[in-house]
């Protein structure tokens, strides 16, 4: 099911026009904000599809600012987010791409702080509804409403095992888990959403287990 | 959820003698572990901000961001007070006007809420909230009925679509209607039978609309396409009570939402490329408004009541 709830049809309360441009772009901000872990310094934002054709109208930038910002969807302060953004020291750029593979209504954001760099291509699907589609080259897939967990780790026998009895000890249940594998021994990145919000020391207890690279959590709603 | 279409939805409320609402409300406490308090704590926030919207419309009418439209609800609401009063009649001269109101708001980044897309979010609020001036109900009777809302939206975003950007106009404007109409059949008494003939009347009625918003705005057509909208749901609603039925069950008609949406070309589907956008006047009035905006770009919304 694409659509989970009540109130993903009855919702989000939020700043106008566009529940995918304007609302479905905050969520798309604020998650890749959370999982960077923090604002950027630097973003830089390409637009695909209806998204590039049209931001300008729908406050798309503005919106994508302000869930840089950890903006919600219906916070007034949507309506001022590029210069918000500016006297906070973020600095962003905007640009329009064509690529008609992926959802007509993408982004790509590559966040930058001093010494890290993450992209995330998120898409947004309708009734302010989105999804991750894309983290530094590895293909995903899952909704950016639910708490969730990425465990960049090393390709390895044993590891999800390792993560499950972590998160299970915690009494969490896990609605949805995904590896996505870039070649066959390499690195891989697994995807984990949790019913429960994650508490704060899982992610350092999964860091903790060997063989894991990075660990970043959200829990947006 | 333990339904995935409206024969299921209806058969199960029958079963366990409940209506949609009450139905759609404790499944959503059962999926989510969330306590019906919260639950509707939540909801009943949502419908504030929908009546906040249709007030703060009429009574502080804005140009919209790209000062292409504004004013309209205010306009009707004053044609309203003249003598021999509207053809439509007061109470659905009142949902038609409500309707663009919200609209409007959300057109100048103002709060609403998605019901089930922010291009659709005047239906509802301008359904609702007439039919509660009319007969006086309290506010926990339109909560329930946007769980009825809500139940309806869910079949059909699951099984179709409710963007315009994957399946045109039908899928936000008409599901906002099958929604509305669907609830205000329930809100008015009628079996949760007569509440999924609604939508399927109401579905059927903007089947291949195609989403072809000027410039890409949320601004023309879809702001009259919600004043329509609400007043379409009133007339599926009456219909549906009257014990007029959807033949072609509303199940199958949500299919050929899905199917018509697919087929869709790529221009009816929120790019701005054909339609009323592809027109010659639409055409200009982006072209006006995108040279315009380039002087601007990346900019704020200017403070309240001042013109880009
Ligand atoms: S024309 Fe397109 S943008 Fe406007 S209300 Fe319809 S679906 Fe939404």
């Amino acid at each position: 099911m694409r659509f989970k709830d009540v109130f993903s049809i009855i919702g989000p309360g939020m700043i106008g026009p566009s529940s995918s441009h304007t609302a479905g772009a905050v969520r798309i901000g604020r998650a890749a904000r959370h999982l960077f872990g923090g604002m950027p310094l630097q973003a830089e934002l390409t637009l695909y599809g209806s998204f590039a054709e049209t931001y300008e109208g729908h406050g798309t930038d503005l919106a994508l600012a302000a869930g840089l910002l950890d903006y919600a969807t219906d916070d007034e302060r949507i309506r001022n987010a590029l210069s918000l953004a500016k006297a906070l020291g973020m600095e962003l750029t905007f640009n329009a791409a064509r690529d008609p593979t992926v959802h007509p209504n993408s982004v790509l954001l590559t966040l930058r702080s001093e010494n890290r760099e993450d992209s995330f291509m998120g898409a947004s699907i309708g009734g302010g509804n989105a999804e991750m589609t894309k983290i530094n080259g590895f293909d995903v897939k899952f909704s950016v409403h639910n708490p969730t967990l990425l465990v960049f780790h090393a390709d390895r026998l044993g590891m999800l095992a390792a993560f499950t009895s972590l998160i299970e000890a915690e009494w969490l249940n896990i609605s949805y888990m995904d590896v996505n594998r870039k070649s066959r021994a390499g690195d891989a990145l697994t995807v984990i959403q949790t019913d429960e919000r994650l508490s704060g020391k899982l992610p350092d207890r999964i860091r903790a287990i060997e063989g894991v690279r990075r660990v970043a959590s959200m829990n947006l709603s | 959820m333990r339904f995935s279409t409206l024969r299921q939805l209806a058969e199960r409320c029958r079963e366990e003698q409940v209506t949609i609402g009450q139905f759609m409300l404790n499944e959503q406490a059962f999926e989510t572990g969330e306590s019906k308090t919260t639950i509707v704590t939540q909801m009943t926030d949502y419908y504030t901000v929908m009546k906040e919207a249709v007030r703060r419309g009429l009574e502080h009418p804005q140009p919209s961001r790209s000062g292409l439209t504004g004013g309209d609800a205010a306009r009707v609401r004053q044609y309203m007070d003249r003598p021999d009063g509207t053809l439509l009649g007061n109470d659905a001269s009142r949902a038609l006007t409500y309707a663009l109101s919200v609209s409007e708001v959300n057109a100048s980044m103002g709060k609403i809420v998605a019901t089930p897309t922010a291009g659709s979010c005047g239906i509802i609020p301008g359904v609702f909230v007439s039919a509660q001036q009319r007969y006086c109900w309290a506010d926990d009777r339109l909560v329930m009925g946007l769980f009825c809302a809500g139940a309806i939206g869910y079949v059909i975003a699951n099984n179709s679509f409710i963007s315009g950007a994957e399946g045109g106009c039908q899928a936000e404007i008409g599901s906002a209607v099958a929604m509305a109409a669907g609830a205000m059949t329930e809100l008015l008494g009628g079996t949760p039978e007569q509440a999924v003939h609604a939508v399927g009347l109401a579905l059927k009625n903007s089947l291949g609309l195609i989403c072809d918003p000027v410039g890409g705005l949320v601004e023309i057509p879809c702001i009259v396409r919600n004043g329509f909208g609400a007043v379409t749901a009133l007339a599926a609603a009456d219909m549906a009570l009257a014990g007029v039925r959807s033949v072609i069950p509303t199940d199958e008609v949500i299919e050929v939402m899905h199917e018509t949406g697919r087929a869709m070309p790529d221009i009816y589907r929120e790019t701005a490329k054909g339609g009323l956008a592809g027109t010659p006047t639409g055409r200009k009035l982006a072209k006006e408004l995108f040279s315009h905006e380039n002087g601007h770009q990346n900019a704020d919304v200017p403070p309240e009541g001042g013109q880009r």
